[in-house]
């Protein structure tokens, strides 16, 4: 058994430089994938453009407008990257490398994710301007929306493993993959899961094109920063959370160890995340709602009820 | 344990003092999610985890989330402190601190009257929540979901809108 401080400094330190190296990578694609070099200049690959990007944003004026609500203004940056970082807790990268191995794992992770939406709406609402606000709005609909269909996917997988700890979640599915049985839950959760971490196509809370740049118009420097940083943290821990729950987590052939495979596997889905981004137009705002109720709400609904069907006749018989 | 717990309690309170003294709404909502967190780490002490993360998820993570945007929408700024701070006046809070500190008193008389030692904590997995809510409770469960469903039905009702007809020219036709 590893120490558990080991594991807690471990986990900050490959997450923090991940959500930084990520700045790069995702310039990179995107530019890949519109037929421009992207940086390159600085260092090899331009992999320096990080460097200079954290260094730009620290000494950048770190502005607070004199009419907004100075405690809330200051303290909302923090509660994305807490929350966020707070998730990871339950997430197991290997077996036995697990910050705290909770009997409710996944209902930790709802219950910090629900903590999210905080940030968006007190960053909207402290700025004190109208596109904030508007942004906020939306932001806070989305996410309390989505996060509905997102706990309803999940417990298709907790039928099926009958556990919410996420290490008998992934023992679980030494047979298959729960990404096979529960292919609709996968797809529900992958969609919440975009919407919850408002990236684009779902990143109307920021829409630069109709709001500026939605809730996070007023900050500047290392707190809008942090909002960045917690977009990025946030993206890993969906994409951790896909693998862990469909996808085997460490499971795969003994030829790399676990910790290899989940990360080769959680690398795969972050670049699905930067696809996405590069190759859908966003959606308008009732569009995304009434999908979601219309939609998802039912399909995730049928999911559960047929999943906890077959699996009480497989039980009984 | 019992130090997180008393931290725990304490901060609850003194939130929860805040979330009544507080002049600005939105910073006595800020209050009261705190105190909500606070409450579920003494749940998790208590040994009901499962409580502790629904407490968060339900109630910090949903309801106060629905009652900041309102109050977000509504756009009350420094008007209506000032409103509150007229309304809160330090007579208006005799009565009801008669009131509580009798109810203090009650309690704190029951505690030291029959000292019994605490109970064993034991925690209780999800599991047997479940087991529990789908076993002996299961009428409450079922009476809860009926009762709920009327709430939604008849929020509903109230917050249906009548077709208009948006068009001038057919409006009138309408009306005569």
């Amino acid at each position: 058994m590893i120490n558990a401080w080991w594991i807690i400094g471990g986990v900050l330190f490959v997450l923090l430089n991940t959500a930084a190296g990520l700045i790069w990578l995702e310039r990179r694609m995107l530019a890949l994938w519109q037929d421009r070099y992207g940086p390159n200049r600085a260092g090899p690959f331009g992999l320096f453009i990080v460097l200079a990007d954290t260094l730009k944003l620290f000494f950048k004026e770190d502005w607070i407008p004199p009419f907004a609500d100075k405690v809330v203004f200051v303290f909302a940056p923090a509660v994305v990257v807490a929350s966020v970082l707070m998730s990871f807790v339950i997430v197991p990268f290997a077996p036995g490398i697990v910050v705290a191995d909770l009997n409710i794992g996944i209902l930790f992770f709802l219950a910090m994710s629900s903590l999210g939406v905080y940030s968006i709406v007190l960053g909207g609402w402290a700025s004190n301007n109208k596109y904030a606000l508007l942004g906020a709005m939306r932001g806070a609909s989305q996410m309390i929306s989505y996060e509905v269909f997102m706990g309803l996917a999940l417990m298709g997988v907790v039928v099926l493993s009958g556990s919410f700890n996420l290490q008998q979640i992934v023992e679980s599915q030494r047979t298959v993959w729960f990404v096979i049985p529960q292919l609709l839950g996968f797809l529900i959760f992958m969609v919440a899961g975009v919407a919850e971490t408002h990236r684009l196509p779902f990143d109307i809370p920021e829409a630069e094109s109709e709001l500026v740049a939605g809730f996070h118009s007023e900050y500047s420097g290392m707190k809008f920063g942090m909002f960045f940083i917690g977009e990025y943290l946030g993206v890993t821990l969906i994409s951790a959370m896909v693998v862990t729950l469909y996808f085997g987590g460490w499971l795969g052939p003994s030829f790399l160890p676990p910790v290899v495979w989940f990360a080769i596997k959680t690398f795969a889905f972050i670049s699905l995340f930067i696809l996405l981004r590069a190759s859908m137009p966003r959606p308008r705002y009732d569009q995304l709602m009434e999908y979601g109720w219309k939609v998802l709400f039912p399909l995730s609904l049928l999911n559960l009820l047929v999943t906890a069907a077959i699996k009480l006749w497989l039980v009984t018989k | 344990m019992d130090i997180a717990f008393i931290v725990a309690a304490l901060i609850a309170v003194a939130a929860t003092v805040r979330v009544i003294t507080c002049y600005n709404i939105m910073h006595a909502l800020l209050y009261l999610v705190v105190s909500l967190l606070a409450v579920a780490v003494v749940l998790y002490t208590y040994g009901a985890p499962f409580m502790a993360v629904l407490e968060i998820i339900i109630y910090a993570g949903a309801i106060m989330v629905l009652i900041i945007f309102f109050v977000m929408m509504l756009n009350l700024g420094l008007e209506t402190a000032e409103h509150e701070k007229a309304w809160l006046r330090p007579r208006i809070w005799i009565v009801p601190g008669i009131f509580c500190v009798v109810l203090l008193g009650e309690l704190l008389y029951l505690i030291l009257q029959n000292k019994q030692p605490s109970a064993g904590i034991q925690v209780v997995p999800p599991k047997q929540v479940g087991m529990a809510l789908f076993g002996p409770y299961l009428i409450a469960v079922e009476l809860t979901g009926i009762l709920l469903m009327a709430g939604i039905v008849g929020a509903y009702h109230l917050g249906r809108q009548h077709k208009k007809t948006v068009h001038r020219f057919l409006e009138n036709n309408l009306n005569t």
